[in-house]
């Protein structure tokens, strides 16, 4: 009725300006970017505010990895604003990587104006369609009216459910032009995501824990997805029932490694304890995990006797490449909840498992984790056993590079609490270790930050220790430098007859030189009795740390399940190393 | 080392999705991506609002993967319902060609009888030529088509297949 009365009053806005009160509206106070041409308008109207503040990157691959540290540290979406074309592309690997490890996260890229979009205009990408499989959803704005709708609903696709990258792209035109600012979005909430488990469900799978012989939790990424309610709620639930606990790697840290319950991680590069109770389990549990081929080893050979209860809160995760006994489609931590209650409300008493516990126990035994000691060389696993010991008390948030070191990490430095271990598990991205720690410390000032990375992969993003030096923001990148892409090496070794096809890390950087170039401290540590007092070193000094960590050259990461084999074919140590591979097996990631 | 090639059944699948730029690609896109055939796909409007559209997806494989499909085509934020026609019981399917063919003689005279049998209207006509339509379940296109490339076939235009459930819920 008083709509045309109120016209002449509305204030308007200008799209850039409208942008930036929703992401203000939605939390955000920390952006991760790199200005260009076609975000100019937003960049200004950042210029003009003090709420959000922004972290200038040296490279948009460091601010998409940023924000995923950010997110998977605070478990709020990290917000990433780059400019048209290049800067869209170069975000493109931290957008999948955000994808595959279900991080939820904005991605804003400037586009050409309305008006140019399909004439090949400069830096012209199709941003939408080059992000549209790797991205959860994505959005073109070509209408500054439509964009708080579409802000609204990009966080809450973000956030909801399996969280994920959005991207929205913003042609600058749109960024300019202005529309009214009292549009309210009434957008019909066409998103809808699990909640609550099924309670016939939940009493079935309650019954199956209380009566299993052997039964064992298989947690994953969701589990910190979910919250740390979920962590907390998996713990008690473990209490309860007194069955072992395994995680993936991008689970390490909802149930602690210091429990009782722990097995260490399962998979390719998981405990020899955790991969046979696996394998000899009679119901498994899979907690928000999604039976990844990393996980699985060969399918045919995978946990063959159990029944199978999946709870995910995607359902294309159930049945997708392991058929299971029991879908539960549901938010994990609420579905443990629900597990706890109807146990308890049963009043059912933990069964002792005393036959299971005293396999486990043998498999223990086994002492997989074991390694070679040197007293004239630093062994890389003996490196994060110092690292952890000296760190332990402090909370570290650990990042990692993509390696043998990352897997040394997962293995020796053990983790008691959710969002303190951020890995990129699905895409396996070299560079993402020295940006997610720069996130992860812009989210948490205080806490101690560490890249465990390898000389190779911090080469792929070694530009963001500039970004460290002006942000003041002291990570510490902890190198295990072994000469060599070692993991590829591993496999060359195990596959290939040790034919070294590329894989050795030539021309290195002198790394101490390095850090002080960029006005970090630089330290090198040699020798096995200097590393506790150089580590301790790192830790004293207030700021950027480059810690170049000369280990062993040849040490491989073991155990390890060989691609195309099972649970049970596990090889513990380099002697069992047969050096070749049959077509089948080479053919497997 | 071979390749290996697994069993694959058909399926009818019909989507539901908000009628917005990109759905198409979206959704077609992800056949593509994740390795799922598409043997034929049409979308038209369907809502008095033109909001909404409906997609008929023609897909082949194995059970398991049928399933993964559905469950990814779920996962689509513009897509609010899949329905498996195959699975979800008596349907209806139907298709559109258009069919020409060339000739004179006995060869134009048996073409029109066959057109006949089958119900195909002419839809243009010249001295030599002849534009058929027809509409069907595409078994009996697929035969109509062979049967008119003994008597002249120049060119075929499908439209694929749109299908429902029988019965009167919505599917
Ligand atoms: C962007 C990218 N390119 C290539 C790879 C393949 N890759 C996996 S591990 C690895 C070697 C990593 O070497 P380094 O960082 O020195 O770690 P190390 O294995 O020696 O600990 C390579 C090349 C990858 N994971 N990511
Ligand atoms: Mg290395």
């Amino acid at each position: 009725m008083n709509i045309i009365e109120q016209d002449n009053k509305v204030p308007e806005k200008s799209g850039a300006e409208i942008l930036i009160d929703c992401l203000v509206e939605q939390g955000v106070d920390t952006v991760f970017g790199y200005p260009g041409g076609a975000v100019l308008p937003i960049y200004d109207a950042l210029f003009q505010q003090k709420k959000i503040k922004h972290v200038l990157v040296r490279h948009e691959a460091g601010a998409a990895h940023a924000a995923e540290g950010y997110a998977r540290s605070t478990g709020k979406p990290g917000v990433v604003l780059v400019t048209s074309g290049p800067g869209a592309t170069n975000a493109v690997t931290g957008i999948a990587d955000a994808f595959l490890d279900s991080i939820p996260m904005i991605v804003l890229t400037g586009q050409v104006a309305t008006t140019l979009i399909g004439t090949d205009a400069f830096q012209e990408a199709d941003t939408v369609g080059i992000t549209r499989h790797c991205s959860k959803h994505n959005y073109l704005v070509k209408d500054p009216a439509d964009l708080a709708a579409t802000v609204r609903e990009a966080f809450m696709i973000a956030t909801k459910g399996r969280p994920g990258p959005v991207v929205i792209d913003i042609p600058k035109n749109v960024q300019v032009a202005t529309a009214r600012t009292d549009i309210k979005s009434n957008v019909p909430n066409r998103f809808h995501a699990a909640g609550e488990a099924d309670y016939v469900a939940i009493n079935k799978a309650v019954d199956l824990l209380a009566n299993a012989k052997a039964p064992i939790f298989y947690t994953g990424g969701g589990i910190i997805n979910s919250g740390p309610h979920a962590s907390a709620a998996l713990r008690e639930l473990a209490e309860l029932c007194g069955a072992p606990v395994t995680s993936t790697l991008m689970g390490l840290g909802a149930y602690p490694a210091s429990g009782d319950a722990w097995l260490g991680m399962l998979g390719m590069h998981g405990t020899y304890e955790a991969n046979m109770a696996m394998n000899q389990c009679d119901v498994m549990f899979c907690l928000g995990a999604r039976f990844d081929d990393r996980v699985t080893g060969r399918l045919d050979a995978f946990s063959p006797d159990s029944y199978k209860i999946h709870i995910d809160i995607d359902r294309s995760s159930i049945n997708k490449t392991i058929r299971v006994d029991l879908p539960i489609i549901a938010d994990v931590g609420t579905a443990i909840r629900q597990m706890i209650d109807v146990w308890k409300g049963r009043k059912y008493k933990p069964q002792p498992l005393t036959e299971w516990w005293a396999r486990i126990k043998g498999w223990r035994a086994v002492e997989c984790l074991n390694y070679p000691a040197s007293t004239d060389e630093i062994m890389p696993q003996f490196a994060i056993e110092r690292l952890f010991a000296a760190t332990k008390d402090k909370a570290p948030i650990i990042t990692t590079e993509v390696g043998q070191h990352q897997m040394w990490a997962a293995q020796h430095f053990h983790f008691d609490a959710p969002n303190k271990w951020l890995t990129s598990g699905g895409l396996g991205t070299m560079g993402y270790g020295l940006p997610a720690a720069i996130g992860a410390q812009m989210g948490h000032p205080d806490a101690l930050v560490i890249d465990i990375a390898g000389e190779a992969s911090i080469q792929m993003n070694i530009q963001e220790m500039g970004t460290a030096t002006q942000y003041r923001l002291p990570v510490k990148v902890f190198i295990l430098n072994n000469e060599w892409m070692g993991m590829v090496r591993q496999w060359q070794e195990l596959t290939y007859e040790s034919r070294y096809s590329e894989s050795y890390s030539d021309s290195l950087p002198d790394f101490v030189a390095l850090a002080e170039a960029y006005g970090w401290k630089g330290i090198r540590c040699e020798k096995p009795e200097e590393l506790d007092a150089a580590i301790a070193e790192m830790l004293a000094y207030d700021g950027p740390v480059m810690f170049d960590c000369r280990v062993s050259k040849k040490a491989n990461c073991f155990p390890m399940i060989p691609s195309g084999a099972a649970h049970t074919e596990m090889i513990l140590n380099s002697d069992e190393v047969s050096g070749t591979m049959d077509d089948e097996a080479k053919a497997l990631v | 080392m071979h390749i290996k090639e697994e069993l694959a059944e058909r399926h009818v699948l019909t989507l539901t999705v908000d009628n917005e730029a990109g759905t198409l690609a979206r959704i077609a896109g992800m056949f593509t991506s994740r390795g799922y055939n598409i043997d034929s796909l049409t979308v038209a409007d369907i809502s008095e609002d033109h909001t909404t559209s409906r997609i008929t997806i023609v897909t082949k494989g194995p059970p398991p993967v049928i399933d993964q499909i559905i469950a990814q085509c779920e996962r689509l934020v513009p897509v609010h319902k899949v329905t498996d026609l195959t699975e979800a019981g008596p349907h209806v399917e139907r298709e559109l060609a258009l069919v020409k063919v060339q000739g004179s003689g006995d060869q134009r005279v048996e073409a029109m009888r066959l057109a006949d049998i089958y119900r195909a209207r002419v839809i243009d006509a010249t001295v030599s030529s002849f534009i058929f339509e027809i509409t069907g379940g595409p078994d009996k296109i697929d035969t109509f088509v062979t049967l008119m490339r003994e008597v002249g076939l120049v060119e075929v235009g499908r439209t694929g297949i749109v299908g429902l459930m029988r019965g009167s819920e919505a599917s």
